[in-house]
């Protein structure tokens, strides 16, 4: 075992990309990521960390620049968050479906305008249709242990996919934890060379690019999708191993006291560990709540979920994300969409809060838990909430 | 000597990294371009291409004309790819995982990819002193979309988004000065060169490949699709914009310029816009005011040339 430090969990994602060897790193600093971009460069620049660290001019050439450098081979990580990974946008599709597994830090960010530098998770929802592995992390640890367990997973000739790795801005990047740091054999142990199948090169010219009419274009898309589906095992296999190596055992869905809760919160990221108490509170008066927390986005972890929603009564589902115009949050309206099929599922409340960095107290779940009652009495529950909204 | 054309083509290397078969159109400039290009550069390469017309004629699924290795993501961000791919090769060397068999890294890019959309990621990646050759094959519009004007279309040219018309003279402002803009990066090499000078070209394309940092070589791409023009005569269209002054040839090395031909006295430009349909609709008094900036770039370039840096 290696030892136990307190540090920023920003710098402990940057240590995770350097124990995991990153060959390229190429970055463009925003807030609230810049602390894991700042130390990554101070890493190679002290001979810490072997590695090139491209200082790129857009966040559309980082993410250009990384397809560079791991069509050759390279280990790949980068580091984003907001309006950076909406610069991005049109790059990920690209990396996803040309199978480059490149390994992303996303330091989850409001979107402007109104600017806002602050966290939610508008950002990371905005490209869940890119075709990557999203992965979101509760606390420092995990963020530590799910990016070194990103390179295993995306380099695996199995899955060979980019991974983003989610930390909720400021709540979860700026704040300083007690981590435990493994030692460099056993990350070394862990986690296998990159070995690229088709890297580019002038012993075997291959063309990777090529533009697809409609005669083959869907059945490219259909092949992506049985692959981003497909590796949901995988990462399970890995996460196993992880575990048996660590001693940590990390899940797509995670459950918080759920034993016969009659209503379940469901949470992703940072905000976990405040439910986390609003429910301990909440049990301690005799209320059966409990919580559930999604840690993997992409693949949609559709089994998992409905088995841990099990015989609820209420779902209460939180987003940090609003769906303009739309049908509530998206992790609100894709759970309700996972769980439409069930023959006895839960009445299913969507509240968006927490937006632009806008905190959510241990009360406030309390009164969400309060509220979803109400609106399960009138029918309410079809609509979504806007919580906490000043009037 | 007798017969030159014919034996000066047996001087070119056999390889074709741009292989027959491909779609362009008849006549096409850019593709002849690209494949002495691709003769010059030798099989130790890797290409990032940008999106338009090459990208489009070599690569349609499941088939490609590329013999080297050859990737194409998106339009303006060639220039990105290839630095990722330059600082891959490289720390992977150095790191002993890949071994350093001397690959050169090149850009391509059309004139809209260039110095349009992608002249960020093209700066970024010449400031940033990537050891790579950048290419931009210069056909004076986005062709592949359909002759929409672009920062490099001529004045006075008629593209389909600046028609000719009662109202409008075509394109209504001077070409962008491309290579003046990579020069300014004070990078070790930047070039002008044309398929319709071909060895020059050539040498260009290697010098460029050859130098240690960033090179910038800019190619006349004559379309005869887009400019209407005969695709017969590809290749004089070519050997007119120099022998007009319009597009002459000269490199920049360290800084330094020099012309590669000097073609004064220039012919009147009459005869390079006669044979496209692009300028049909000039004015001679557009034609003219032309002609007068023709011959005072002309006359600056001669003057860079002349005391060597500026
Ligand atoms: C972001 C983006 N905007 C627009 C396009 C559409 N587009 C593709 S190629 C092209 C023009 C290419 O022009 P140029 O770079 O001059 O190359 P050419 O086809 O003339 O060789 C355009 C506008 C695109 N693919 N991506
Ligand atoms: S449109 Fe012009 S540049 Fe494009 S393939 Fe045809 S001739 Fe070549
Ligand atoms: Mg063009």
């Amino acid at each position: 075992m290696g030892k136990r430090i307190g540090i920023e969990v920003s710098l402990a994602i940057a240590e995770a990309a350097k124990m995991a060897n990153t060959d390229v790193v190429a970055a463009y600093p925003i807030t609230p990521q810049t602390h894991i971009v700042e130390h990554l460069a101070e890493l190679v620049a002290s001979g810490e960390m072997n590695a090139e660290y491209i200082p790129v001019e857009s966040e559309h050439s980082a993410m250009s620049a990384c397809l560079g450098s791991a069509v050759v081979g390279a280990r790949t990580f980068t580091a984003t968050a907001g309006q950076g990974l909406e610069l991005m946008h049109e790059v990920l599709y690209v990396a996803s479906a040309m199978r480059l597994p490149i390994i992303m830090a996303v330091a989850n960010r409001a979107l402007s305008s109104p600017l806002n530098v602050w966290g939610d998770q508008s950002d990371m929802m905005a490209v869940r249709d890119t075709g990557w592995i999203q992965i979101i992390c509760e606390n420092g640890q995990e963020a530590f242990d799910l990016t070194v367990c990103a390179f295993r997973i995306g380099e695996d000739r199995r899955v060979l996919l980019p991974v983003m790795i989610h930390a909720d801005g400021f709540y979860l990047t700026h704040v300083v934890e007690p981590i435990e740091f493994p030692k460099q054999e056993e990350v070394d142990r862990f986690l296998p060379p990159n070995q690229f199948p088709l890297p580019l090169d002038p012993d075997k010219p291959v063309t990777m690019g090529a533009f697809t009419p409609p005669v083959m274009y869907t059945e490219a898309k259909k092949a992506q999708e049985v692959n981003l589906r497909a590796s949901k095992k995988i990462i399970l296999e890995h996460w196993a191993e992880f575990g048996k190596a660590f001693g940590r055992h990390y899940h797509p869905i995670e459950q918080y006291r759920t034993e016969g809760a009659k209503t379940l919160l469901l949470t992703l990221g940072s905000f976990g560990e405040t439910a986390m108490t609003a429910v301990d509170k909440l049990r301690s008066e005799g209320k059966e709540v409990g919580l559930l927390k999604l840690r993997l986005w992409r693949p949609f972890p559709f089994e998992e979920v409905r088995q841990a929603v099990g015989n609820a009564e209420t779902l209460i589902v939180l987003d940090r994300a609003l769906s303009t115009g739309g049908p509530g949050g998206p992790v609100f309206s894709e759970i309700r969409s996972a769980l439409y099929s069930e023959k006895k599922r839960p009445r299913i409340v969507g509240f968006v809060a927490g937006l632009g960095g806008r905190d959510i107290t241990v009360a406030e779940f309390e009164k969400m838990v309060k509220r979803s009652s109400e609106l399960a009495k009138t029918g309410g529950e079809q609509e979504f909430e806007m919580f906490g909204v000043r009037e | 000597m007798e017969n030159y054309g014919v034996y000066a083509a047996r001087l070119a290397p056999e390889i074709d990294g741009l292989a027959p078969g491909h779609r362009a159109c008849i006549g096409c400039g850019e593709a002849l371009a690209v494949r002495l290009a691709c003769k010059a550069m030798g099989e130790n390469v890797i290409v990032s291409n940008a999106t338009g017309c090459m990208e489009i004629i070599s690569s349609q699924f499941p088939t490609t004309s590329w013999d080297i290795p050859w990737i194409h993501t998106l339009f303006e961000n060639t220039a990105a790819v290839a630095s990722g791919v330059e600082s891959g090769l490289k720390i992977m060397a150095k790191k002993g995982i890949r071994p350093d068999k001397g690959t050169k890294v090149v850009a391509m890019a059309g004139d809209g990819g260039t110095s349009d959309i992608g002249l960020q990621a093209l700066s970024g990646a010449l400031e940033r002193w990537h050891d790579l050759l950048y290419i931009c094959f210069d056909n004076e519009a986005y062709m592949n979309t359909g002759i929409q004007r672009s920062s490099a279309t001529p004045m006075g040219a008629s593209t389909t988004t600046s028609p000719a018309g009662k109202q409008s003279i075509g394109q209504k402002t001077w070409k962008k000065n491309m290579p003046a803009i990579a020069v300014a990066h004070e990078i070790p090499y930047v070039a002008t060169a044309s398929p319709s000078y071909p060895f020059d070209m050539m040498e260009k394309i290697k010098k460029g490949l050859a130098v240690d940092g960033p090179a910038y070589v800019h190619v006349f791409s004559v379309c005869p699709t887009g400019w209407r023009s005969a695709p017969d005569l590809s290749v004089r269209l070519g050997r007119l914009a120099v022998q007009t002054g319009v597009f002459p040839l000269y490199e920049v090395e360290n800084g330094k310029y020099k012309l590669s031909m000097d073609m004064s006295p220039l012919r009147p430009l009459q005869d390079y816009l006669k044979l496209q349909g692009r300028f049909r609709h000039l004015s001679e008094g557009t034609i003219k005011q032309i002609q007068d900036r023709v011959i005072s770039d002309y006359e600056k370039l001669k003057q860079k040339c002349a005391c060597g840096y500026v």
